[in-house]
């Protein structure tokens, strides 16, 4: 069976710094998976070479069994593969209720019209709303997003991500930057999430990998060293080592 | 920080629509009463307001791809001489004489300017794309030159006759017809280009100007949006040209002319990008500035403009009318 989204043999290095070396991975329908690896690792590189944001060196990425290695980001969000940003990229003059209005009018093929509003379209209204609603930020609908503090652009992020309706989404350390107090919300709306859509979280915070994942990847030094459960990856011997290298103390790492 | 847990209620979606439309009539009223103002005001001169008209919808187009979509260009003339050229070759040449004909004539010719400069300014960005707009500008400038037979080279194009208006309203001497034709165009495309950047594809342009790379993560297509807005934008330019050529029956080279775009620019900079009222204003005081210092001392008049610009972006750096609109916003917030 052709997975839903597969990662062959991926290669880049900065000058001579190879940051990606011979990433392979796979992810089918309903996985739920997180890629931990110490700062550097060479994970945001990871999400923007296969988004297209970056080009690689070599290899491949296939989403359904099609080759869209050559596909601009553009093209490959239409073919379901999307993104959210480590550090948030949002139109500091508008509104969280425009952001999420676009999206939803992009995902339909609505965005070039040049009459009308959304906001006199009732279903793109009600799906802001929705949307919106699942991260709290209806009280902020119509604030500029510059007014607005940053632990909730980085929900507004998420509920970008989810307007597109991605087969599959890769979220850069979605609660980076969020109040601890307010990471519920994110889980929250991660548990929304379809069912049968792939997702791929890079996080750092463990506790949220392990109630979130049911699979593990780690990434040292551009590799791939441990693909596996969440239960064995605290007991692998390469994972607590690349922790260790880079921290020198093995207990924060997992 | 924290955010606040209020009980989730959903917003019924304002009546954003009604308030909208009552802010188009508060602007068409402006435009009206500042028309009849100019016009007892200045009954020995309506050629310039005329004039002013025409730069009006030239800066309101400049504005489309500037303001809205962060375009930098000094090269947007080419956009305005194309439908000035084209309206007056219809006229002089083919006998075209309607003028309706004319400014629809002359709308297309600005479509594919606009077309050719955003497919070749967009190539570029940031400093790369201001150097490709300047060579646009210069390349029309030069071939309208040489293309002496159609467009009178540096003479200029002369001969144009518009029929009445309607075949009712002719063109008389004092320039009052021009004047109401030129009120009514201008009212017509502030009210189209209103509804434009409220439309989803307006919103689109402004995210486009924020951050192209998140547009893009959105599945939005930054380039054809560009080269689409691009289109409207010769449209509107081709229109305001077309109205020119309509008004002084001559067409000059000095139309398609890097100082022309780059009047333009300062224009837009000193009324406000990326508001249309921004881009009324804007002209407005130039051309009121440059008329009024120019006849009373000539030599100075550059001096002037440029004290005033130095003035506004040190100042005032959204604008004339982009700083009074902000100053209104925080007295109201300020007040509540
Ligand atoms: N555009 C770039 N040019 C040069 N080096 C880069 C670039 N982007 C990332 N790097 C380097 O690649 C390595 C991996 O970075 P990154 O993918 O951001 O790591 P992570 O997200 O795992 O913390 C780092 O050493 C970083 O300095
Ligand atoms: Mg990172």
């Amino acid at each position: 069976m052709t997975a839903l989204f597969q990662v062959d043999r991926l290669k880049k290095s900065f000058g001579g710094l190879d940051v990606t070396r011979d990433v392979s991975l796979s992810l089918q329908k309903g996985d739920r998976v997180a890629l931990i690896g110490p700062n550097g690792a060479g994970k945001t590189t990871f999400v923007n070479l296969v988004t297209g944001h970056l080009r690689p060196n070599s290899g491949k990425v296939l989403m359904d069994g099609e080759d869209i290695s050559t596909f601009n980001p553009m093209l490959r969000v239409r073919a379901g593969l999307v993104r959210s940003f480590q550090v948030t990229r949002l139109f500091a003059d508008m509104t969280p209720e425009q952001h999420v209005a676009l999206a939803i009018l992009q995902r339909e093929g609505k965005s070039g019209r040049v009459a009308g509003t959304f906001q006199a379209m009732p279903d793109v209204m009600r799906e802001t709303y929705a949307i919106l609603e699942t991260l709290n930020l209806v009280g902020l609908a119509r604030t500029p997003v510059s007014e607005i503090a940053y632990g909730q652009q980085r929900l507004l992020e998420i509920a970008l991500a989810m307007a597109l309706r991605p087969k599959v989404l890769l979220l850069d350390e979605p609660a980076a930057g969020v109040p601890h107090s307010d990471t519920f919300l994110i889980e929250n709306a991660l548990a929304q999430l379809p069912d049968d859509l792939a997702v791929l979280m890079i996080e750092h915070d463990m506790d949220l990998v392990f109630r979130f994942a049911r699979r593990v990847i780690v990434l040292a030094a551009g590799e791939i060293i441990f693909d596996g459960s969440p239960r064995e990856v605290t007991e692998d011997a390469r994972v607590r080592e690349a922790y260790l290298g880079s921290y020198g103390h093995a207990s924060s790492a997992a | 920080m924290s955010i606040t847990n209020t009980s989730a209620t959903i917003i019924q979606p304002l009546p954003a629509a009604s308030s909208n439309w009552l802010r188009d009539l508060v602007g068409i009223a402006i435009i009206l009463a500042a028309a009849i103002v100019g016009y007892f005001l200045f009954p020995n001169n309506l050629a310039l307001l005329t004039r002013m008209i025409a730069i009006m919808l030239f800066v309101l187009s400049l504005d489309l791809v500037t303001g809205y979509c962060g375009v930098a260009t000094l090269g947007h003339a080419a956009l305005f001489g194309a439908g000035a050229y084209a309206a007056g070759i219809a006229a002089a040449h083919f006998g075209v004489t309607e003028p309706i004909t004319m400014i629809a004539i002359g709308a297309v010719g600005g479509a594919v300017a606009g077309l050719v400069s955003g497919v070749v300014i967009l190539r570029g960005h940031g400093l790369a794309q201001l150097v490709l707009s300047i060579a646009i500008i210069h390349l029309f400038h030069e071939a309208a030159n040489k293309a002496s037979n159609y467009t009178g080279g540096s003479d200029g194009l002369a001969g144009i006759t518009p029929d009445p208006i309607l075949g009712l309203f002719e063109f008389d001497l004092w320039g009052r017809t021009a004047y109401v034709f030129g009120i009514v165009l201008l009212i017509v495309i502030f009210v189209l280009l209103r509804i434009l950047v409220r439309s989803p594809f307006g919103l689109l342009c402004r995210g486009i100007r924020q951050d192209p790379v998140r547009v893009s993560a959105m599945g939005a297509s930054v380039k054809r949006t560009l080269i689409k807005m691009y289109v409207i934008s010769g449209v509107v330019a081709g229109i305001g040209g077309a109205f020119n050529a309509v008004s002084t029956q001559v067409v000059g080279l000095d139309s398609l002319s890097f100082t022309n775009s780059a009047e333009a620019l300062v224009m837009l900079v000193l009324g406000g990008v990326g508001t249309l009222f921004g881009a009324l204003i804007g002209t407005i005081v130039f051309i009121g500035v440059e008329d009024f210092v120019s006849a009373a001392n000539p030599f100075h008049w550059l001096t002037i403009v440029g004290a005033l610009l130095i003035a506004v972006v040190l100042f005032a750096p959204k604008g004339l009318y982009g700083t009074a609109a902000a100053l209104v916003e925080r007295y109201r917030k300020g007040g509540k």
